[in-house]
């Protein structure tokens, strides 16, 4: 026996190192076009930041003046504020979509058709969920006017005024969110254990006691993943600002993807230097919660 | 900068060194002729069509590669097309707007196709292409801003077309009495605002301060920048102009003076096609040139010129060139701006002007009584920049106009920034 368990006197290197080098082989296209599309132009954009660009000529090295003139701008501040309250705000499609989702629970004949009316709106493009809300607020014939018209409220024009602006534009953004939100719920909801519910039953648990201890804490994978969109969701909302009102009334709606876009790209944007600064700054902020999603993640993954 | 500048100098050497036939015209033109257009409006791209189908039947050996971009993205595009794909021939607008281009070096200087007659022929729009003591392209239509007005609602509340500034104002005030407002406007996309400031400042400082004044050579917190929106803010403080304007764009502000519901609309001429089809004939409609405010001023007008330039990159300059002087030349001139093409006003003065109550009136008013001087447009006479930043500043004050001490100071900021 001891020849035959004796290592074969010439192992090519392959096979010899074959079970460490598959999955890195597996993962190399994902690295390389993650590498070049995502982690080289973070560092670009980084380095393009400190330059002066119109994004024609050559770009001339400035060090730190944008982020310094960033500092006394006062639409980036308007463009932050935004930009929180977009976060904070945008989080309501948690809950609401959580409660459509029990509600859509059940079993009643063309649950189905219910179902995907709730989940339309994240079906249709943002475009048209913009243009949709665009017209309902209009100030001389949009239904919201007609209706507060009822009730005796004069007209609002909600997407011409730096009060409302913004919340007026979540709000349109929370329609497809929320149905989002749904549909995550829901399929968590089809995994939560009967078992658990019937002890539940058992021991006298029934509305928000059974929904807050029983229910909710078996759709926390759910929440999570929710969270993680909404959160995203909040801070690229870009394509809503564009199409309902283009940034205005005089940059009251700008968040700071849509800045950044403007000072950058957009017709009368020529600075390419000043836009990566807003990036950078965008990026920061987004890094915060992308470092506590994966911390999380980590974390799940080392309880189990 | 002077890196652009040297930029610039190393490509447009490299074109001199090209194989250089150009000049005379009998040479046979050859190979493929690309022209980017931004005529993607009906009746527009309708013209460029035609142009290109007639330049290339003109020439045997050449084919006319035409691509129509949407008109608002190619703004965007331009930029990516100039330096990685350069077509030969490509559309765009005079004055400070083609200054990026020209600094970076991705327009082709062609003082050589304005030598001769054509300078004389193109004498109105020579200066609004002009940049460095050089020309950077051609024009090839331009028209004039105006007051359009409701002639019936004028008649029936007895007014006249207003001559000066109380006269402006009174009219005003007569339609606010009958529960008319006086001016549409829809500010969404900022420019139409610019509109007003244009002709509220030319007419209260004059042409000169106003080219000044884009040009970053005077301050925005100038006693006579205040006097120009003293004499806005006596508009707004009136209510002379619609509610909620921040909501609309300038197409969602025509109904209103379809409607009846506002009196008059300061645009260009691009406004009289779609209140044609809205239901207002010439006899509903009417057009007068803004008042004098100033009686020491002379009167200018703007007059947006629309233009073909050739990028610095064209592989065929000697065909891209021949084709500026065909689409400048009197006839082709008479033809695309036609009532039933462009419905704009001819750049070559051997053209004739359409038999168009508004194009008429225009031409009237820009070739003898814009004495003070032709600007194009608050965001083609300022840069880029500059415009968005005062464009949003005319739109706040339009809304908040108490704010009006922070937007002034917020754009001497921006000027001191962009202009150094």
């Amino acid at each position: 026996m001891s020849q035959m368990t004796a290592p074969p006197a010439r192992r090519s290197w392959w096979r010899r190192n074959q079970i460490a080098i598959t999955p890195w082989l597996f993962l190399a296209p994902g690295i390389l076009f993650f590498a070049v599309y995502v982690i080289l132009p973070i560092f670009q954009s980084i380095g393009i930041s400190t330059t002066q660009w119109d994004g024609l000529g050559e770009p001339v090295s400035v060090g730190l003046r944008n982020y310094e003139e960033l500092y006394y701008d006062p639409a980036f501040y308007v463009s932050l504020r935004n930009n929180l309250i977009w976060l904070v705000l945008y989080l309501l499609a948690i809950p609401a979509g959580l409660f459509i989702a029990l509600f859509l629970n059940q079993t009643v004949t063309g649950i189905r058709i219910y179902k995907s009316l709730f989940f339309f709106p994240f079906v249709i493009s943002q475009v048209v969920v913009g243009l949709v809300f665009t017209w309902f607020y209009d100030p001389a014939f949009g239904l919201l006017n007609v209706m507060l018209g009822w009730f005796g409220a004069g007209p609002v024009n909600v997407l011409g005024d730096p009060n409302y602006v913004t919340y007026g534009i979540i709000a349109a953004g929370l329609w497809p969110q929320t149905a989002y939100c749904m549909i995550l719920y829901l399929t968590g909801l089809n995994a939560v254990n009967p078992e658990l519910i019937e002890a539940g039953r058992l021991d006298n648990a029934k509305g928000w006691r059974m929904l807050w201890h029983v229910v909710l804490p078996q759709l926390k994978p759910a929440t999570f993943i929710a969270f993680v969109v909404t959160i995203i969701g909040a801070l690229r909302s870009f394509d809503l600002i564009s199409i309902m009102t283009n940034g205005g009334p005089f940059g009251e709606s700008r968040v700071l993807s849509f800045y950044m876009f403007e000072v950058a790209l957009s017709e009368y944007g020529f600075r390419m230097g000043y836009g990566a600064a807003i990036a950078v700054v965008l990026f920061l902020i987004m890094l915060c919660f992308i470092s506590y999603f994966l911390w999380s993640m980590y974390r799940e993954e080392r309880q189990r | 900068m002077k890196v652009a500048h040297l930029l610039s100098a190393t490509l447009l050497a490299g074109m001199a060194a090209l194989p250089a036939s150009a000049g005379s015209h009998e040479e046979k033109l050859s190979g493929t002729l690309k022209i980017f257009s931004d005529m993607s409006n009906p009746a527009p791209r309708a013209v460029m069509e035609g142009l290109a189908q007639d330049f290339d039947a003109m020439h045997d050996d050449l084919t006319v590669e035409l691509t129509i971009i949407d008109r608002e993205a190619y703004k965007t595009q331009i930029r990516n097309f100039l330096s990685a794909n350069p077509p030969d021939v490509a559309n765009w607008y005079a004055g400070n707007r083609m200054r990026p281009y020209v600094d970076a070096g991705l327009f082709m200087d062609v003082s050589d196709v304005w030598e001769g007659t054509l300078s004389e022929e193109l004498a109105s729009t020579k200066g609004a292409m002009t940049l460095d003591g050089k020309q950077w392209g051609v024009p090839y239509t331009y028209y004039q801003w105006g007051v359009y007005y409701r002639k019936d609602l004028y008649e029936q509340y007895g007014l006249e077309e207003p001559t000066d500034w109380e006269s402006f104002k009174g009219n005003c005030q007569t339609l606010l009495d009958n529960g008319v407002k006086c001016f549409t406007i829809g500010t969404k996309f900022l420019w139409t605002a610019a509109g007003w400031f244009d002709y509220l400042n030319m007419r209260t400082n004059g042409f000169d301060f106003h080219m000044a004044l884009t040009g970053g050579e005077v301050e925005w917190t100038d006693e006579r920048v205040r006097q120009t929106f003293a004499n806005w803010r006596e508009l707004i403080d009136m209510g002379a102009y619609i509610d909620n304007h921040t909501a609309y764009s300038w197409q969602e502000a025509l109904p209103f003076m379809a409607n009846g519901e506002a009196g008059a609309y300061l645009m260009g001429n691009f406004a009289v096609a779609p209140l044609r089809e809205a239901g207002l004939d010439d006899d509903k409609l009417d057009y007068y040139q803004f008042p004098a405010i100033n009686g020491d001023v002379a009167l200018a007008e703007d007059a947006p010129t629309d233009t073909f330039h050739i990028p610095s990159g064209a592989e065929n300059p000697e065909a891209a060139k021949a084709f500026l002087k065909y689409v400048t030349s009197a006839d082709v001139q008479t033809k695309i701006n036609a009532g039933d093409a462009l419905g704009q006003l001819p750049v070559n003065s051997g053209s004739s002007v359409d038999d168009d109550k508004f194009l008429k009136e225009g031409f009237e008013v820009l070739s003898s009584n814009s004495s003070g001087g032709v600007a194009q447009f608050f965001d083609r006479d300022a840069p880029a920049e500059m415009a968005k930043v005062a464009m949003e500043g005319f739109q706040r004050f339009m809304v908040q106009p108490d704010s009006l001490d922070q937007i002034l100071d917020n754009l001497e900021r921006a000027r001191q920034r962009i202009y150094q």
